[in-house]
Formats: C-alpha cells, structure tokens, sequence
C-alpha cells in the first residue's frame, strides 16, 4: 500500500450546484474504498498501476465537475456526485444469447458483449475476420501486454481536464480491444453491446475501450449502451480510437439505456496524416447523458466529420460536448448535430474547436439544428471557438424550431393524419443525420432505432388526437 | 347532387373576419373560377375548403356530398376528395416526393378500406403523371418541392392532384409567377382531369390562365363577398377593365353596418 499516496485529509469536498456545498469527504471515502479494495485484489503490471493511481489522484484532486467549470456549464452531475456508487460483482453466467436478440445488428462481423463492463466471450459472437483482425477484450489483452497496448492505453485521454476520464482511468478494468492492421478493410461492423444488468443498489461501471487501426485500414465500430432492468447506474465510459495515416473510420455511438442511468461518455480520436473519421452519436436513451467527443487532427489533410442526434423527451438531459482539435494544416472538419427534445428534455449541444499555431488552412464547420415540441423542452446550444492560426476557415450555426405548421398543413391536406405528419416531419429531420452516414448494416441498424424511437416518442399523441 | 354547397359562409383570421358571407354551389364536372383583387378573400376561401385550422369560422355551412366538411379535419376532407393546389407549395427537406405521394395515396386508401399501394403498383403510374408534367424522373427521389423552381413546384402540385384523383381540385393561383410554357403543361395537366364525375374550384388573379383551362362560371370576390358571378365573359370583362368598377359597386352596394 505504500505506494499509494492519498489521504483522507487530502481530500476537499466537492461543490454541487444549487444544493449549495455538500460535504462530500465521505463520498469521495466510498472511491477510494473501492479503489482500494480493487487495487489489493490480484496482480497488476506496475505501468498500469502508476496509470491508475496518477488517474485516481487526479480525480481526488478536482473531484466532479461544477457548473461553475465552463466547460460543464449546462451540465449539473451533482445527481452523480451525491450518489454512492459501488462496483458490480462478477457476471455470474446468469444470461443466454436470448437476452440479446434485441439488440442484433444485421450483418455485424462480430458482436462482443460486455455485461456491466465486464466481457463476457460465451455471450459474443466471432464470425470469420480477415487475418490482421485483432478483437478481444481489453482485459484479455492486458494480461499479454502487447506493444501496441502499452503504446497507446492512456496515451490519448485528458485525465488532468476532465474528472470522469480521470476516474474510468482509475477504476477501467476491461472493455474492448480492436487492433486492425495495415490496409486490412472490414465491410461489416464491429458491434460492442454493452449492457447494464438491473441495479438494486447505486452501480458504477467503467468500460474502456481502445481501437488501433493502422494505416490504411477501413473499419466500422458500433458502441452500443442498454439496459437490461432498471436502476441508478453510472456507465463511465472512455474510448481511445487511434485512426492511423490514411485510414477510413466509422465510429458509432448509441446511448439508449433506461431512463435512471447515468451515461458519461468520452471519445477521444487521435487521427493521423490523411485519415477520415465519421463519429456518428445517437443519444435516444439514458437519464443524464453526457457524450464528449474529441478528435485531434494530428496529421496533415486529415477528415473529421461529428454527425450526431439526441432525442430526449420525460426528464432527460443530453449533453454533447465537441471538442475539435486542429493541430495540422489542410485538415477538415465538420459537426452536424440534430436535437429533438419533447416534455422536459434538455438538450446541450456545446461546440469547442481549438485551432492550434500551426494549422494553417484548417476548414472547420459546425451546425445544430433543433425541434423542440413543448413548451418546456429546453436546448442550450454553444459554439467555442479558440483560433491561433490565421489563415483558416471556421464556421457556426444553430437554429431552434418548431415542428412547421405549414409542413404540418400540407402533408395533412393530403390525406396522412396528424400523428403520421408529425411523425414523418421527425423522421425527416432525424434522416439528415442517417444522410451523413455511409450506406451499410451500421446506417440500416441506426435508421431502425432512430425510426422506432420517435415511434415511441409520438405514441402519446395517438391517445391525444 | 350537389358536391360542394357553401351556404352564407363567415371566417375570420386573428380576429379580422375576412369572408363575410359567401354562397356557392359547385357540381359534379363544373369549372368554376374566383376571382378579385388582393386580399378579398379567394386564398381564405380556398384553405377553409381544405381546413386550414388557422381560420376560424364563425358563421355558415359547407356540404362537401351532403357531409358536413367544417367537421372535417384537413386529412378527413383530404380522404373525402377535395384536393387544395397551394399558392405556395411548402418545402419538406428529408422527405421523397415519391415517398410522400405513396404514403398520401395510400392514407386515403386506408380511408375509404381499400387495398394499400405498393411499391411496385405506384412508380409506372407516378413515372406516367410524371410525363404527363413534363417532369424529370430525378424528381421523384428527391424531398418534396426542396431546390424546386416556382414552375417546378406548381407542376408538381398537379402532379399529386392526378396521383390523388380528387373529387374536387381548388386549385389557388396555380397560374401565379408561372410562363407561358409552364402555364400551359400546367393547364395540359389540369384538363387532362376534367370529367363529369370531378369539379374544379381556380381561384386566379389573372384571366390568363382562363384561356387554357375552359371556365364553366366565374365569380367575382370583393371584400369577403360574391359580388357578381356570371360566364367565361365575365373573365374577359376583368381582364379589359380591372377590378376598379367591380370594387366601387361592391362600396355602393354593401351593407352599412359592416
């Protein structure tokens, strides 16, 4: 234990808003419990120690997030730090293949199935990869401690800016590990089904992810969040996605757990010389969602296009938090995100573009468009840009709206009755987000949620009408 | 039987009554035109018809086949035949014309319980009405009257007009804004439709469009009333001398009180 260098008194209490200052030593005491009991518990590699430990004492030192940070301004996780989380027990071989037809994804290459962060091989599936595929869990791979492992794990995150990076830092023990070799194209999607089982009591659960596609490779990733039963569940989960030098990547990322979880999301995209990325975001589920993305253009001519949708209705709050950096010349990139918020959503869409010295000819687009059908929906949306280069083009829009009567009239003046317009004029504005994807099982796979979840949000208007 | 018998009809708009008592009847294969000056009234009349919920009624009756229409939502008239041609056919980004047209046709199959269209029933018949428009077929994928000319957009008016088969077709300044060319694959498209069981309601500005589409009535609109109604010459009388005399009439002639 002597390496381990905290201590209670160390540890400051954390602000929450509105509630005015919570003493939250005692919380904070049950992380370091838990991270204490999981540090005692078999062996680990003194690299990932330091990792962690450096992660955990970061996160003790900043604690949660305020909206007083700017950068979570619209975002209270007061809910979260309030809460008492602890880690899941061991998947207890509880769950057939059944438990999973839901959420097939037609014309996957391989679905791994995560049960509350843990990788669960007897319930994944392996069709047959290409050689130079690389697909386990990432606990399996530490074990083997590959080169590629220890050259890019936590080489990418910003655990010292963001709290929640620090923490799944801290506490992530498994998740996926996907390592595509040079100029090896994938056609079907990676599936990465992570699931969270009922929670009785507050659960925490860090899943950790890192994809390394090298050069050249072409490659589709789908992470996909549900619920299995309900309850106070934290996902904290971090990405680390390496797009080597001319590679094509498509990232999804599809949050639709129940409604009382808790889902943190970071992305963080290290893309090389010429590569292209699409991170394509659906935020359909979930209680407080944040999903940061945050792509760093680190070679020359590299793409980056951050296509998203939250649609939220009930309590729910969607944050998405873009953090674009520049830090080539002659790169691109483009965010698209289209909101829908009904009853009391909130929505946030908060765009940051950082324009390093050096990258020069940066073209740099950003537009959220957003419906909202109530009165007391709500959507904070906000462009950041910080340029320190000169000779760039950034750009920025947002629009808030309402479903248009006059589109309303006409569809209806054709005889389609009022919950099937209505209905038609969402899934027009959801389909601009599934038009910037590339035709495939993943594009067929989101259109199918996205068209049974407004669906789902426009059923209460049958009774009404 | 009549089809439509509009009986001392009053509507407002915010508060402002725009139709102050207008008696129409229209039947089965009658072409009839309203016309008049800005603001008299034809638009509101026209989207009354086909229930725009904007415009309250406050006075009158309207029996589209004996049924009462102002109980009518806008899909319910829709389903029971009367088809409105916008002045301003509306732009809906993300949704197909063939798509949309598909899903209207079949909403009023659904209606009246009878078969849905398929795929494969509806593309000869929309590609056949296509050509009849004079339009090109890459129309058909894209999202209805987005990146469309005005002429583009009227001519697919029409176009759904003869995918939908209506009972009656008000057609309200389809000739606005259109050229001569447009004007006439529009007026082509619009006579193909005439037949005895179908009645057309062309509210217009202009006589123009009445030397393509052969009038059977003309009804002037002054102010929110039917001041004169008469034969295709009556169009023409417009046409030399303007609405000016028509509309110093009406003053002379309408009630104090209003």
């Amino acid at each position: 234990m002597a390496g381990l260098k905290l201590r209670r008194d160390r540890l400051r209490p954390l602000r929450c808003d509105g509630e005015g200052l919570i003493t939250t030593a005692e919380h904070l005491d049950n992380y370091l419990e838990s991270f204490t009991a999981k540090r005692s518990s078999g062996h680990t590699f003194p690299w990932l120690r330091k990792l962690r430990e450096d992660a955990f004492a970061r996160f003790c030192e900043t604690g949660f997030p305020t909206t007083h940070d700017e950068d979570w301004r619209f975002t209270s996780v007061a809910a979260i730090a309030r809460k008492v989380f602890s880690l899941p027990k061991q998947y207890a071989g509880n769950l057939s293949h059944s438990d999973f037809k839901p959420w097939q994804v037609e014309g996957a290459a391989v679905r791994l199935v995560f049960v509350d962060g843990e990788f669960v091989r007897a319930l994944s599936a392996f069709g047959a990869l290409p050689p130079g595929v690389k697909i386990s869990g990432l606990k399996e791979e530490i074990e083997k401690t590959s080169t590629a492992l220890q050259a890019h794990l936590g080489r990418h995150l910003d655990i010292q800016r963001d709290a929640f990076c620090a923490l799944n830092t801290a506490f992530a023990e498994d998740g996926a590990f996907v390592q595509v070799a040079r100029g090896v194209t994938l056609e079907a999607p990676i599936h990465l089904l992570f699931v969270s089982t009922a929670a009785d009591a507050p659960r925490m659960i860090h899943p950790r992810n890192l994809l390394i596609f090298e050069r050249e490779s072409q490659v589709t990733v789908i992470e996909d969040y549900v619920s299995l039963g309900g309850g106070a569940v934290l996902c904290n989960t971090a990405t680390e996605l390496i797009a080597g030098e001319n590679s094509t990547i498509a990232h999804f990322m599809i949050e639709r757990e129940s409604p009382d979880a808790f889902n943190i999301s970071t992305l963080r995209i290290q893309q090389e010389r010429s590569a292209n990325v699409a991170s394509h975001s659906l935020l359909l589920g979930g209680g407080l969602v944040r999903n940061n993305v945050h792509p760093v253009l680190a070679g020359e001519g590299g793409e980056c296009l951050i296509n998203g949708l939250f649609v939220g209705d009930g309590q729910q709050h969607l944050d998405n938090y873009m953090h674009v950096e520049h830090a080539s010349p002659h790169c691109g990139s483009r965010q698209f995100y289209n909101g829908i918020l009904d009853g009391h959503a909130h929505g946030v869409f908060h765009g940051r573009i950082v324009v390093h010295k050096d990258a020069q000819k940066t073209d740099a687009k950003q537009t959220n468009r957003n419906l909202l059908l109530s009165d007391d929906a709500q959507i904070d949306t906000k462009p950041q840009l910080e340029i320190y280069a000169d000779d760039v083009k950034c750009t920025h829009g947002a629009t808030i709206g309402q479903i248009e009567e006059n589109a309303l009239f006409y569809l209806r003046s054709r005889g389609i009755d009022e919950v099937s317009a209505r209905r038609l004029l969402l899934q027009a504005f959801a389909g601009e987000c599934l038009g910037r994807m590339k035709p495939g099982a993943a594009h067929d796979y989101a259109e199918r949620l996205i068209y049974e979840h407004l669906l789902l949000i426009t059923s209460h208007l049958t009774a009404g009408s | 039987m009549s089809l439509l018998k509009i009986k001392n009809l009053h509507a407002n708009v915010a508060g402002h009554e725009i139709l102050k008592g207008i008696d129409l009847t229209i039947n089965p294969g009658e072409v009839h035109s309203i016309m008049g000056p800005n603001g008299s009234g034809k638009s509101t009349l026209a989207q009354v018809l086909s229930r725009r919920q904007t415009y309250e009624v406050t006075a009158g009756e309207v029996l589209f086949q004996e049924k009462d229409l102002l109980a009518m939502k806008p899909e319910e008239a829709a389903c029971e035949g009367v088809f409105l041609a916008f002045q301003y056919p509306v732009e809906i980004p993300g949704i197909g014309n063939a798509y949309f047209l598909r899903s209207a046709l079949n909403a009023m199959h659904k209606y009246r319980g009878q078969d849905e269209v398929d795929a494969m029933d509806f593309l000869p018949m929309y590609r056949e009405k296509l050509k009849l428009l004079e339009m090109d077929e890459k129309l058909m994928s894209r999202s209805v009257n987005e990146g469309f000319s005005g002429g583009e957009k009227k001519r697919n008016e029409i176009l759904q007009m003869a995918v939908l088969e209506p009972k009656l077709a008000i057609l309200d300044e389809t000739d606005s804004g259109l050229d001569i060319d447009a004007l006439r694959i529009v007026a082509k498209g619009v006579n193909a439709m005439r037949n005895p069981d179908r009645a057309m309601l062309v509210v217009t500005h202009y006589q123009r469009l009445l030397n393509y589409i052969a009038t059977d009535f003309v009804h002037v609109l002054v102010d929110g009333r039917i001041v004169r109604s008469g034969g295709p010459e009556l169009a023409l009388e417009l046409e030399e001398k303007g609405y000016g005399w028509i509309e110093a009439e009406a003053r002379q002639t309408a009630p104090a009180s209003v």
